[in-house]
């Protein structure tokens, strides 16, 4: 066994990317990649807090079956807001526009994206779409569901459709600019040396996802203009009545959102996979697996649309295909969990709050892929299909997978991102309460949808009260969980102890430059020599 | 709140039994394949941890061997589900030919039952146990759902076409009847009750509704008040195709198509007539001129005129 570097006591750099500048200017005009991860940090927080207010409500209101807050009216519209904040404005951009936009450039050897000036214009569209969406939101709102089904969305509902399909057209275009720029920059801007086989996970996750984002996101817009289209002038696309198709909506929708579903969960796949590596010292097992299974997710989430769709009238033909194209997307995954977990075998498992996420993440990932299974089988879907089984599913991936990868890779990068350290027994406290919540929470859910229970009821019959307090009892552990790293990391950001360049002894390039780094990354283009994750090699790649 | 805390659906239907086993089935390999991933991971987390701050473990690459197996089998696990339910979903949609017909119309926020005896229903549904029963089913409106959990079927009604679906309920009882597509403000007010009665009470509740008319008559008299009479003779007359023996027969459209005039035809055809070859495309469109139970009773009354194997019965 070697030992990783001497311990020195840390101190900070005299100029970082931080302090290099002050006053607001110096941040709203930036086109650094790592001040602009903070800006994006800033909003999705705040979406996130907005969303998870909603959801607390809903849980609240579904304490007791005839409602305990409020009107079946108001609730429809917090759980549309819900489901399109959360998806729209915090998970979609959560790790790709924080986390990518902070690591991709310094994970591959490059001093900023390949369009530094692009990369600020799509925060700037971002937070656009942000203000006119929750400009509807506070408006009165809208009641379609996040599905926005014809012709109840182009017709019959009363609320606020437009503008808030105005918002997420245009938040398409922050998500298309950002997958082009990091498309770009990992295509062209790697360090000599850095291979498409030596590059980290996480960028093969991201550059997986970026391909989606450029594809799938102006199918999107397209549909939301034809929504604006039939809404307002009547033109008849959607609705029967007026000689439309509303199945036509739903193939199209379904294009863009099972793609939208793997926008959420890859990068957080690759966070799990630096994750992994970093708390056990170890190369990926089977690194190319998990990479060409990225790129497998991608190119296969494009063809298995009409799986949401099995019960709509869809010929049951067209039904047997996508079952077994939905099934074909779930190896994939499931090559990725295996792998993990092989990782972990004869590694050096540390108990740090980034690998707790980590292995949180493989649980409840593997629940939520299992139970996908119910969903794109086709006989099973009959029963359980628009149930709570299928929303204890999608937040088990969304939740329980994508914000346990994106919780755990903010705290691997916290002290490269602030170069201080957060207070570890807190850390994994809250991550233990999150995961004991977030079960409570869903777990109840699948038994809910089981029973029949329908998603998207306001009041619901007396006999599935109890499983509804139980999980409304959960979301409240949930919220603490939340709520704790909130809490330590703005004290860490300025009283926290000094991390140093490499507080876990990983591997990479961003391990290799000073916490926080310099406004430009690399004083010296560095040469690659070595794999990712080269544990147990001297560092050999600095130029 | 704990006189009842079921962990099951009532199992009420020959479908939902087949239904139970498939999910069991599931429930066990979800339990046996998380547990695996989880006695590994705590195993590795366990016998692999930490114990020098420094440490280094030793380094080796992939195992082809490995990536194989567990590339493989799952996917050979995953076929054998996607056939059995494949298979289950295919009975599921195909409704047993000697099946009794309900007529269902979706409507913001109700559902309208009719059957063809005549009784019509609001929100609730009564059917006799141990009969198929098929549901056509539309909307008036948005997209709504009809699912019962106890027969573990479920099947979106849309605007504009017809959807069906089945069951055989095995147990009397009464059950929930939920919308399970959010269609608005009042969908989770858009609920109801089926009652599954035995074959005695189901006559005696049938009889009960003795004011109704049956279906095909109300669909006789919207025949005569909306002037289909003028031109739709049942025997059909120079330029007009005739009615009787048309449902379940072969059409010929002008489109080059061949269809079969079943429900789904006959509704196109009332509402924005396509031209059939050999006959002038005079007919007006009715769209927007009778409700959607209106026009499930006019072809209830085209279906009353005898299909084409009738027809041939009576020329002879």
């Amino acid at each position: 066994m070697s030992t990783v570097a001497v311990e020195v006591t840390p101190t900070l750099p005299e100029v970082h990317y931080l302090n290099a500048d002050y006053g607001w200017r110096s941040w709203l005009f930036t086109t650094d990649h790592k001040r602009i991860a903070w800006l994006y940090l800033f909003a999705i927080t705040g979406f996130f807090a907005v969303g998870g207010l909603m959801a607390t409500l809903m849980r609240l209101n579904l304490v007791e079956p005839q409602g305990a807050l409020m009107e079946p009216a108001s609730y429809n519209k917090l759980f549309t807001a819900h489901g399109l904040i959360m998806i729209f404005f915090f998970l979609a951009p959560s790790i790709p526009t924080v986390l990518g936009n902070f690591l991709i450039p310094i994970m591959i050897g490059a001093r900023d994206v390949a369009f530094p000036k692009l990369n600020l214009l799509s925060w700037y569209i971002f937070m656009l779409a942000g203000s006119v969406f929750m400009l509807a939101v506070i408006r009165g709102g809208v009641d379609t569901g996040w599905t926005l089904y014809t012709p109840l969305s182009t017709t019959y509902a009363n609320g606020h459709v437009l503008s808030a399909a105005v918002g997420i057209f245009i938040s398409g275009f922050s998500s298309i600019l950002t997958g082009l720029n990091f498309m770009v920059t990992i295509h062209k801007m790697r360090a000599p040396g850095m291979t498409w086989f030596r590059l980290p996970l996480f960028i093969w996750s991201l550059y997986a996802t970026s391909v989606i984002f450029v594809l799938a996101m102006p199918v999107i817009a397209i549909t939301l203009a034809l929504i604006a289209l039939e809404r307002v002038f009547h033109v008849g696309i959607f609705d029967p009545a007026l000689g439309g198709d509303p199945i036509l909506f739903q193939h199209l929708f379904w294009f863009f959102g099972h793609p939208e579903v793997y926008i959420l969960i890859l990068p957080s796949m690759g966070v799990i996979s630096e994750l992994v590596a970093a708390g056990c010292r170890k190369r990926v097992f089977g690194y190319s697996f998990v990479a060409f299974s990225s790129v497998a997710i991608a190119a296969i989430s494009f063809m298995v649309w009409g799986l949401h769709m099995f019960l709509t009238g869809q010929s049951v033909y067209a039904g047997f295909v996508f079952s077994a194209l939905s099934f074909a997307v779930a190896i994939p995954s499931a090559i990725k969990v295996f792998n993990w977990t092989a990782t972990m075998h004869k590694a050096s498992v540390s108990y740090d709050a980034p690998m707790l996420y980590a292995i949180g993440f493989i649980g409840l990932f593997t629940i939520g892929g299992l139970t996908g299974l119910f969903l794109a089988s086709l006989g099973t879907d009959v029963h359980l299909h628009d149930t709570y089984f299928v929303v204890a599913h999608f937040h088990y991936v969304m939740v329980g997978g994508a914000i346990m990868g994106y919780l755990g890779g903010l705290h691997l990068w916290w002290p490269k991102m602030t170069g201080k350290l957060y207070p570890e027994a807190w850390a994994r406290f809250a991550c233990l309460l999150v995961f004991a919540g977030f079960n409570l929470t869903f777990g109840p859910q699948f038994i809910l949808g089981y029973l029949g229970m329908p998603r998207r009821y306001a009041v619901y019959p007396p006999e599935f009260q109890v499983l509804n307090v139980m999980s409304s009892a959960g979301a409240s552990i949930l919220a603490v969980g939340y709520f704790i790293p909130l809490v330590y990391f703005t004290w860490s950001a300025f009283k926290g102890p000094v991390a140093g360049p490499n507080p876990w002894g990983a591997k990479g390039l961003e391990w290799t430059i000073p916490s926080p780094p310099p406004t430009n990354n690399f004083d010296v283009t560095p040469i690659v020599t070595q794999e990712a994750y080269a544990y147990g090699h001297e560092e050999a790649h600095v130029g | 709140m704990w006189h009842s805390f079921p962990f099951h659906p009532p199992q009420a239907s020959t479908l939902a039994v087949e239904w139970d086993y498939l999910y069991f089935f599931l429930t066990a390999l979800t339990i046996f394949f998380a547990g695996l991933i989880f006695a590994a991971v705590f195993y590795f987390a366990i016998k692999y941890r930490r114990r020098e701050k420094n440490e280094v473990p030793p380094q080796y690459e992939g195992n082809l061997l490995l990536e194989l197996t567990w590339t493989i089998i799952p996917s050979l696990i995953c076929v054998f589900i996607f056939i059995w339910s494949a298979h289950l979903f295919m009975r599921a949609s195909t409704p047993p030919a000697n099946a009794t017909e309900v007529f269902v119309v979706g409507k913001q926020w109700m559902w309208k039952v009719q059957h063809p005896e005549g009784p019509r229903e609001i929100n609730e549904l009564h059917v006799p146990v141990n009969e198929p029963v098929k549901l056509t089913m539309t909307s008036e409106d948005v997209i709504h759902d009809f699912g019962v959990p106890a027969f573990r079927i479920k099947r979106d009604v849309v605007p504009g076409m017809y959807s069906t679906e089945w069951f055989e309920a095995t147990q009397t009882g009464q059950y929930h009847l939920f919308c399970d597509q959010f269609c608005g403000m009042g969908h989770p007010t858009m609920v109801g009750s089926i009652f599954v009665m035995s074959h005695e009470d189901y006559s005696r509740w049938l009889t009960s509704q003795l004011n109704s008319k049956p279906m095909f008559a109300s669909g006789e008299l919207l025949y005569t008040q909306l002037g289909c009479n003028t031109c739709h003779t049942p025997d059909g007359k120079p330029g007009v195709p005739p009615l009787r023996g048309l449902y379940g027969s072969q059409v010929k459209l002008q489109n080059g198509k061949t269809v079969t005039a079943d429900d789904a035809y006959l509704r196109e055809s009332i509402l924005g007539p396509e031209a059939i070859v050999g006959y002038p495309p005079t007919m007006p469109t009715y769209q927007g001129q009778m409700n959607e139970e209106e026009v499930l009773q006019l072809i209830a009354y085209i279906k009353s005129l005898g299909s084409p194997g009738e027809r041939k019965a009576t020329q002879q």
